[in-house]
């Protein structure tokens, strides 16, 4: 591997030992809303992935010559930037998944994981770690969104990207699908499982009473 | 550090500058593409109304426009139904129109255009099929979608949504193209001509038996209401009827 350790740590770290949604639990509302098809939660991941490793390399890039009385406002008008950029590019190529994302693309700006990591991270870092840092926790926060979306899916719909797996009884299989996998509920207990097995894997994550 | 007042509002201008340049460049750069998908994905659905799109079938840019040869959108005076000959049909822009108040309806609609767009689809010069425009509220949506008439203005040849928010897996079956081929050769309206077709609770068997229904989506009472609630408003005096009318009467039917 090219990159040295910290580097790494800046990349990995955020995807099972410090995830976003996982161990800070930021960034739920998203991952409950478009988690009901793979197909968006992985576009969503992405999209999330570009915006949060863009702008905290635009932040980190900058960081000696913000004004700290009004860091806040330009991390907010760098983010913004990049998702009003993401939308516009997802409208241009991946038109139908842009219109079932719809509203959630331009909710990134209040996903609270970009703007943790503008401030908590790239203020202090350079913008190559900041990137890494970016890019590594979008990772982390499109796991979860990428295991939610396959699980839901697959007992939700019988299908995954839309190719049917199990066939459903509507159209003749034997599959009854699972409603309640497809109402936003789901992602709760999903995530909150998905918690508790990394938590029992990696006892350090548990908090203290 | 202690930044003076002017540097404060300098760095402010200039990152909001830096900003816009590279939004207003991306939107620039790519308004062409967008509004292309935007004309594409509304064709798509004409065609997939009339089922002259399978669904499923992947079409690409140049097989849509093939098709869309057969297809002559049409502006009508809803009111009247007039067909407009002088209002061209591929600049009209249905926006840039006044909204009126609806009528009393069921369907949820608040206000309608005096002009609507629609498409004939054509075999040679004669019309064979008529693609509606219909919208009404779902369940939580507001719907939008296409009503693909026989050119004997009785029969449903389709009906499909390109817009709507419903309930995945209930309402938002309304996309299943299952239950749309259902729809394929009900009648919408009755021997008096008045719109009759309606979705109904539970299976309403083969178009011989049960002509004017359509099984109702399970779990999606709201949503299967709301079908037929704008299908009975677009058919009604205030939507299509007197189109499809005046389109009976001139004997091209």
């Amino acid at each position: 591997m090219i990159l040295g350790k910290k580097q790494r740590e800046a990349l990995l770290d955020p995807i099972f030992n410090n995830n976003p949604i996982a161990l800070q639990v930021l960034g739920v509302c998203s991952a409950l809303a478009v988690t009901s098809k793979l197909s968006t939660a992985l576009v969503m991941g992405l999209a999330v992935t570009f915006v949060t490793g863009g702008s905290s390399a635009a932040v980190a890039a900058i960081r000696n010559s913000i004004p700290p009385s009004i860091r806040i406002i330009v991390q907010l008008s760098i983010i913004a930037s990049f998702v009003i950029l993401t939308d516009q590019i997802l409208k241009a190529y991946v038109f139908d998944i842009s219109k079932q994302l719809s509203v959630f693309v331009g909710l990134i700006i209040t996903n609270c994981i970009v703007m943790g990591r503008a401030e908590a991270y790239a203020m202090q870092n350079g913008p190559w770690l900041s990137f890494l840092d970016g890019v590594g926790n979008a990772m982390g926060y499109s796991l979860i969104l990428v295991v939610v979306g396959t699980i839901r899916e697959l007992f939700g719909s019988g299908s995954l990207f839309g190719y049917a797996i199990l066939q459903r009884t509507a159209d003749g299989g034997w599959y009854e699908p699972n409603g309640l996998m497809l109402l936003s509920p789901s992602a709760f207990f999903l995530i909150g499982i998905f918690i508790w097995v990394l938590r029992a894997w990696k006892p350090e994550q548990q908090e203290k009473d | 550090m202690q930044y003076s007042m002017k540097y404060i509002f300098g760095f402010a201008a200039v990152l909001c500058f830096v900003c816009s340049i590279m939004i207003s460049t991306a939107n620039v750069g790519l308004r062409e593409r967008q509004e292309i998908n935007k004309v594409l994905d509304k064709q798509k659905s004409v065609l997939q109304a009339a089922w002259l799109v399978q669904p499923g079938e992947k079409v690409n840019r140049a097989r849509v426009e093939e098709l869309f040869k057969n297809v002559r959108p049409r502006i009508i005076e809803l009111s009247t139904g007039k067909v407009l000959e002088e209002v061209n049909a591929d600049t009209f822009d249905e926006e840039s129109l006044p909204s009126l108040p609806a009528p009393t309806n069921k369907a949820g609609i608040r206000e309608i255009k005096e002009q609507v767009k629609i498409y004939e689809i054509m075999e040679g010069d004669k019309v064979t099929m008529f693609v509606l425009p219909i919208v009404g509220k779902g369940l939580w949506s507001t719907m939008h979608g296409f009503l693909a008439l026989d050119a004997d203005t009785r029969t449903i040849r389709g009906l499909t949504y390109y817009d709507q928010a419903e309930t995945p897996g209930l309402g938002g079956e309304v996309v299943n193209p299952k239950w749309k081929a259902l729809w394929q050769g009900r009648l919408a309206y009755d021997e008096n001509w008045s719109a009759k077709i309606a979705v109904i609770k539970g299976p309403a068997g083969p178009v011989e038996q049960n002509p004017y229904a359509v099984d109702g989506l399970s779990g999606a009472t709201l949503t299967s209401r709301g079908v037929t609630n704008m299908l009975q408003f677009w058919l009604g005096e205030n939507g299509f009827a007197p189109f499809l009318k005046s389109f009976r009467e001139s004997g091209r039917a």
